[in-house]
């Protein structure tokens, strides 16, 4: 479509006078509207300088501790001094370490797209190629309401329904009975941790993956299908060998996408996570925490910090998910770009 | 033997295959199944607890109605829609009828990039740059700054499509009329592409309606119907509602946060289906109907 516009605006430049085109309200909607257009960068570009501005004091202070301490300790904010590092204060016992906390955002986010991205091809291909023809559009509208409810709804889902669920029923079964696998014995827990979290964030990532999968299978000619189906492959192996294939760049943005998302989610994983400190998950029930959640649930107790140095430590976190998720999405886009220009669209 | 197994579909591959499929179908029953569920269970628990007096009462401590949250989840969402609306098309029209090819591009890659921004960052940003350092403290303003930011790229990218989409001889034939270019875009491309940025603008609505994280250390909390200040004054929302009464051990407070659920639910339902219902007149007309 863009390709076909581009003759008709040198049309409209070569139809006007020069003279015409740069008199008052063409400069200054071309202005105006360019001003606009510079709002998106300066929203991204801004924001990353601020963020690593403010956290400057906690990047020179903490250092590499950050990366590698598990320990979270806004430190004695009755009178125990202060403690002076690379020339930034901070109450005394204080230790800035995210490791909990970049950990609990990695292992949720993985073990989300384990779940979710299986789960996510089945149920396109079976609304492209099993839904009937009639029910199809009330499918794609629940795939879309889907991506549309808020956050908290799933989160006041999760702690009601999934969590007692969890804690009651799932976790002891599995513990006792499945306890031999790595990962799935031990104590079962209140039903608040990583298993919750997953679940609920399959669920929300799910329409991303779902819609993206569906329109780019949708976008392929059936050409491929038909003539993997002639050489005598199933409907099934032709799927899987050759569309599927096809569009495996599309599929994979899509997955990078879904990824960003998760590891960007902060109300619904705050409300089941169990907000672990200074504690990594020892099995899939284990309480975690996320560097999106832990910026929430540690706000409030680091406007205590008299140094501030812990809110500084949270804009440093904060800064560390920027950054992960930019360039998670930079890459998911780019690839979808590329995936767009190679199709020819 | 085996030919006629696999012309009667009865060949081991066959049953594979089949068996891949049912289990797709039975992954999409699963995940409709899990979706009606949890519908099903805001709507059971969020229903029966609105009460008309919700509607009129603001929140007090543990209970009361839910009136503030309600204005203030609209006066917040309708503030970004301002800022969205006049910053959105402004992108949406430099792009598509001055910029250069490669500005395009970068526009379209800044806008997409846009989306996947997780929204505590912005949260936290606005929080430590205009609630604290600007001196602005919990306020309207400093919310609707941070729902925007979230609602912007689906005006931009609606609005960005259809402008694409008019058809060039309506354009050419202005411009032999002797439109202007400032007039063509005014007379011609936004009317005609008008359908599909409302789309957009529901859309972003919807978005806004459900934010939470961006909000908490923006927009802050009161319990007080939001007065018309854009400084200085915290706004209470439905979705914190959902988020603090379920933890509160009392019945009445459960009642109100199922209360906010169902609401929120039911915004985001009527604004998915008018989206929906512009789409729908959008392809009709586009069929020529």
């Amino acid at each position: 479509m863009a390709a076909m516009d581009l003759p008709v605006r040198g049309v409209a430049r070569a139809a006007s006078p020069a003279a015409l085109q740069r008199t008052g309200a063409q400069s200054v909607l071309r202005a105006l509207t360019g001003l606009a257009a510079l709002a998106s960068f300066m929203i991204i570009f801004l924001m990353l300088f601020f963020l690593i501005m403010y956290a400057w004091p906690a990047i020179r202070f903490n250092g590499l501790a950050f990366f590698a301490s598990p320990i979270w300790n806004i430190g004695n904010q009755y009178g125990g001094g202060t403690v002076v590092r690379n020339g930034f204060t901070a109450q005394s016992g204080a230790a800035f370490g995210a490791l909990v906390f970049i950990f609990g955002s990695t292992v949720t986010a993985l073990l989300t797209m384990v779940v979710a991205v299986p789960l996510s091809l089945m149920v396109a291909l079976s609304l492209v190629y099993r839904v009937p023809r009639l029910i199809r559009p009330l499918a794609n509208a629940l795939v879309e309401l889907m991506a549309g409810v808020p956050s908290v709804v799933y989160g006041l889902w999760g702690m009601v329904v999934l969590v007692p669920w969890i804690g009651r029923v799932l976790a002891p079964w599995v513990t006792t009975h499945l306890g031999f696998i790595p990962f799935l014995g031990g104590a079962a827990g209140s039903g608040n941790g990583l298993a919750a979290s997953v679940f609920i964030l399959a669920l929300m990532v799910m329409p991303i993956m779902v819609a993206t999968t569906r329109d780019v299978i949708l976008a392929q000619s059936n050409t491929l299908f038909e003539a993997s189906m002639a050489l005598g492959s199933t409907s099934w192996q032709a799927m899987t060998w050759t569309v599927i294939p096809s569009v495996r760049k599309g599929v994979i943005a899509s997955i990078l996408l879904a990824f960003g998302r998760a590891l960007g989610e902060t109300m619904a994983v705050l409300m089941v996570c169990g907000a672990a400190i200074n504690s990594f998950p020892q099995n899939i029930f284990s309480p975690v925490n996320t560097i999106a959640a832990v910026i929430v649930s540690q706000l409030e107790s680091a406007l205590t910090d008299a140094s501030g140095m812990a809110q500084r430590s949270l804009a440093e976190l904060a800064c560390v998910l920027f950054i992960i998720t930019l360039i998670v999405n930079i890459i998911a886009r780019g690839i979808m770009r590329g995936a767009d220009r190679a199709e020819g669209r | 033997m085996v030919a006629k197994r696999a012309l009667t579909g009865t060949s081991p591959k066959t049953y594979a295959s089949r068996t891949w499929w049912a289990l797709s179908v039975a992954c999409l029953v699963a995940v409709i199944g899990v979706l009606f569920f949890i519908f099903a269970f805001v709507i059971a628990r969020g229903v029966p607890a609105l009460r008309p007096e919700i509607f009129f009462t603001p929140t007090h401590g543990i209970a009361g109605g839910l009136s503030n949250a309600i204005v203030g989840t609209f006066m917040l969402v309708f503030t970004a829609l301002v800022l969205v609306i006049l910053v959105g098309l402004g992108t949406a029209v430099w792009t598509v009828e001055f910029a250069a090819p490669w500005a395009q591009r970068v526009i379209r890659f800044m806008v997409d990039v846009l989306v996947g921004i997780p929204s505590i960052v912005v949260g936290y940003f606005l929080y430590v740059a205009l609630v604290e350092l600007a001196g602005w403290g919990f306020s309207l303003i400093a919310g609707a700054l941070a729902l925007s930011i979230f609602m912007l790229p689906y005006v931009v990218r609606a609005a960005d499509v259809s402008l694409t989409n008019v058809p060039s001889a309506l354009k050419e034939g202005a411009v032999a009329l002797g439109a202007r270019p400032a007039m063509v875009i005014s007379s011609i491309n936004l009317p005609y592409a008008l359908p599909g940025i409302l789309t957009g603008v529901l859309v972003a609505t919807g978005i806004g309606l459900g934010e939470t994280a961006p909000l908490i250390y923006t927009a802050g909390w009161s319990n007080y119907l939001p007065k018309f200040e854009l400084t200085h004054s915290p706004v209470g929302y439905l979705t914190y509602v959902v988020w603090t009464y379920i933890s509160q051990p009392f019945e009445a407070s459960h009642q109100l946060a199922y209360a906010a659920a169902a609401l929120l639910m039911i915004f985001v339902f009527l604004t998915n289906l008018l989206a929906r219902s512009f789409v729908e007149y959008r392809l009709g007309r586009h069929r020529g109907r």
